[in-house]
């Protein structure tokens, strides 16, 4: 057998010792979290066929852990919001972001969701970040599957990095308070 | 008497449940809202809304010159953004009696004809995926792929292409472009088959779609179905063979005709043209005239680059096509092309201008989803998702 | 059949059935036209549907247009495009009218995929069509107060802020 070099699942800092691990809370939370995201595939237009493409076998999104899409808001972490919003939509955009429970993140893929993209008409909204606060944003008309993979992985970064009291801090309730979220 | 017949009718209204399958489901592919009144499972009425996508295609066409609004018919109908192009480019070259060289028409006919599978691809596997068997999507998926590849290596872009110019295609096929057409020819027949045995002759997934949403003649034409849903339904009208463009009637081809309009024929007419698109796209391969890949348009085709660099007028030429400021003659047109799902139809007026006067896109979808109510009446509900996903209803081309 | 063959067959039995002037014939490309008077339009499209040799039992497509600068009883008009399959006949049909007087009778009767055509142009354009089962808007949102493919009227969004024309030395 030869002395092959097998790299081991990432591990956080800490201090480890004979049957025992030591490290905080938040980066095992972290660590658990960003690997188990459910998305929710909030998928309107063309976006959305380049999304049925990640999930599928090529650029397989459920490596990351992703491998429940998740239909009902209370059962999921990530809003993807993928393709174009119009204004008859945005509330109900907003009532599935209300829905779901806490922490939850939310990416914008392609340029319709981010900016309007080349829609710059009375019935488009421009950007769904004047509806709900957001935390990446993947431009492109449409993403290719690598770049929606890439702005997952930034989310998983956001996960595992973030503080377990950001979510009853004051600095979270005035950004959600901006939109008028309570 | 009669007051007791009121209440029992009353009682009896009271019985039925309103079940809101709401824009954001999962099982509608695309957002379009409908509200069923059902007395248990059984659908007794229903009422779609539409619009949730609504992106003024018409209005912005107004303000955009001709080049240009080439992006915006590619998100009409997504999964097959090619055929839409084409369509467009083909009704600009109507209305300025341009001709175009027989190689140019025989290369679009093969752009089309690989986004038609495509785009069939997504259906039948997304049918099978709502009755609960999600193998042949991730196995045929990775067809679209090599047909992505293929657009790929033709105009840089995977879904919302862009492909060809007004007057014929912007480069010729590469010889990369060509092997990968190849190895898509030699590699799919096999994998077509292995969907078909999984799928077609399964008793559960036959059990689920035979006499289900079924659609006679009548109501079909009645409704102005077009495309694979009328064919299924028993009528044989193919835009390819009745009006043929970029021709298309140099190809031997068969089209294939349901009976009974149910969800299994649907399902068996799109698999039944993939393979005749397959025919379609080898007559064409083998077929391929030498000449020009663009034909005579300078007002529209941008001119050589070492024309650009050594002669003033093919400058001149140049910088008015990119600005957009072309000559465009007067009048108006219709021209309309077989589409994925269709008869899809662009209507022109041009009154001169840099951009048209007005343009109205008949989409398919739009016409036939209104017969949807109808057709659920007196059906259950997991009957009423699977018609959805069989009549597939693209939301793009829905909203416009 | 060529299509100044069919253009003329069709004008020969429109005048035969509806007098001298009901109709008159255009050729744009390869669709023969035939402008018509609104009044009359329910039971032209009815003949054309119904007659043995004519027959045209299939409704392509229908929208509305809006002429600006055109004579005010001349403005606002509607298309249709009618198709008898069996022969492959394909012919066109226009009407015409002031902004004053928008209202015309629903096909629906007729031919059923005219519903939600005729709620479009109503969306787009504000005509009214009498007899139409649910006339409202199926586009735009319920509460838009503005026919918006109007040609008096913006594309972009009227409240947008961050794509001033000072930012853009317009």
């Amino acid at each position: 057998m030869k002395n092959i070099d097998i790299n081991a699942a990432y591990k956080p800092e800490g201090i480890e010792g004979e049957g025992y691990f030591l490290t905080t809370l938040d980066k095992v939370v972290g660590l658990g979290r960003k690997n188990s995201l459910w998305p929710l595939p909030f998928a309107t237009s063309c976006c959305g066929i380049e999304f049925m493409a990640t999930m599928a076998a090529g650029y397989d999104l459920s490596r990351f852990g992703s491998e429940r899409l998740s239909f009902s808001p209370r059962q999921a972490d990530l809003l993807m919001v993928m393709g174009t919003i119009s204004k008859k939509m945005g509330p109900i955009l907003r009532h599935v972001y209300e829905q779901m429970a806490e922490p939850k993140w939310v990416m914008s893929v392609g340029a319709c969701a981010c900016s309007g993209g080349i829609f710059d008409t009375y019935s488009v909204l421009q950007g769904i970040d004047r509806v709900i606060p957001v935390d990446v944003y993947v431009p492109g008309c449409p993403p290719r599957p690598e770049q929606i993979i890439e702005g997952f992985m930034k989310i998983q970064h956001l996960v595992e990095t973030e503080s377990l009291r950001r979510r009853e801090s004051e600095e979270y309730k005035k950004l959600l308070g901006t939109y008028g979220i309570q | 008497m009669e007051l007791k017949e009121k209440e029992l009718v009353e009682l009896a209204e009271k019985n039925y449940s309103v079940l809101n399958l709401g824009p954001t489901h999962p099982a509608t592919h695309g957002i379009f809202q409908n509200v069923l009144k059902m007395d248990g499972e059984i659908i007794i009425d229903s009422e779609p809304t539409i619009g949730y996508i609504h992106r003024a295609f018409e209005k912005i066409a107004e303000r955009k010159p001709y080049n240009q609004i080439t992006t915006l018919t590619d998100r009409l109908n997504y999964c097959s953004s090619p055929i839409n192009n084409m369509a467009w480019h083909m009704t600009v070259e109507k209305l300025i009696n341009a001709e175009i060289p027989k190689r140019a028409q025989y290369m679009r006919v093969i752009i089309m004809e690989l986004s038609r599978i495509a785009d069939h691809i997504i259906c039948d596997t997304v049918i099978a995926v709502d009755t609960g068997a999600a193998t042949g999507y991730f196995h045929l998926f990775q067809y679209r792929e090599m047909i992505y590849e293929i657009f790929e290596e033709i105009c840089g872009a995977r879904l919302t292409t862009n492909i060809g110019r007004i007057g014929g295609l912007e480069r010729d096929f590469s010889t990369m472009a060509w092997e990968k057409i190849q190895k898509f020819m030699s590699k799919f027949p096999a994998a077509l088959k292995e969907f078909d045995r999984l799928v077609t002759r399964n008793r559960i997934f036959m059990d689920r779609t035979i006499g289900v949403g079924s659609v006679s003649k009548e109501m079909a034409m009645r409704y102005s179905f077009s495309g694979p849903n009328m064919r299924a339904a028993g009528i044989d009208y193919d835009v390819r063979v009745m009006n043929p463009y970029c021709s298309y009637e140099d190809f031997e081809f068969d089209i294939p005709v349901g009976t009974s309009g149910d969800t299994f024929d649907r399902f068996m007419v799109r698999l039944e043209e993939m393979w005749q698109s397959y025919r379609i796209i080898e007559q064409a391969i083998a077929k391929m005239p030498e000449g020009r890949y663009y034909g005579d348009v300078p007002d529209f085709y941008l001119p050589q680059k070492e024309e650009v660099y050594s002669s003033m007028e093919a400058l001149i030429y140049h910088f008015k096509i990119v600005m957009g400021e072309n000559d465009v003659p007067k009048g108006e047109v219709y021209h309309s092309v077989e589409g994925g799902n269709g008869e899809l139809g662009f209507y022109l007026i041009s009154d001169g201008g840099r951009t048209p006067f007005r343009l109205h896109i008949r989409r398919p979808c739009f016409i036939y989803y209104q017969s949807y109510p109808e057709i659920i009446k007196g059906g259950m509900l997991s009957d009423a998702i699977l018609t959805m996903s069989s009549m597939n209803v693209i939301a793009g081309e829905l909203d416009a | 059949m060529l299509v100044n063959e069919l253009g003329q067959l069709v004008q020969d039995k429109l005048t035969l059935n509806f007098g001298e002037g009901s109709s008159k014939l255009e050729y744009h490309y390869d669709f023969p036209v035939f402008i018509v008077s609104k009044d009359k339009l329910y039971d032209i499209l009815t003949f054309l549907k119904e007659d043995k040799d004519l027959s045209f039992k299939y409704l392509t497509t229908m929208c509305g247009v809006q002429f600006p600068n055109a004579q005010p009883e001349l403005e606002f008009g509607l298309m249709y495009q009618l198709h008898n399959m069996e022969k492959n006949y394909r012919i066109r049909l226009k009407v015409f009218m002031p902004k004053s007087d928008l209202n015309m009778k629903s096909i629906t009767t007729i031919w059923s995929a005219a519903n939600w055509m005729e709620r479009e142009a109503f969306d787009f354009y504000g005509f009214n069509f009498i007899g139409h089962p649910n006339l409202k808007r199926i586009l735009n949102m319920e509460e838009m107060n503005y026919h918006p493919m109007r040609k008096e009227y913006p594309l972009e969004d009227a409240t947008r802020h961050d794509k001033e024309d000072k930012y853009f030395g317009r």
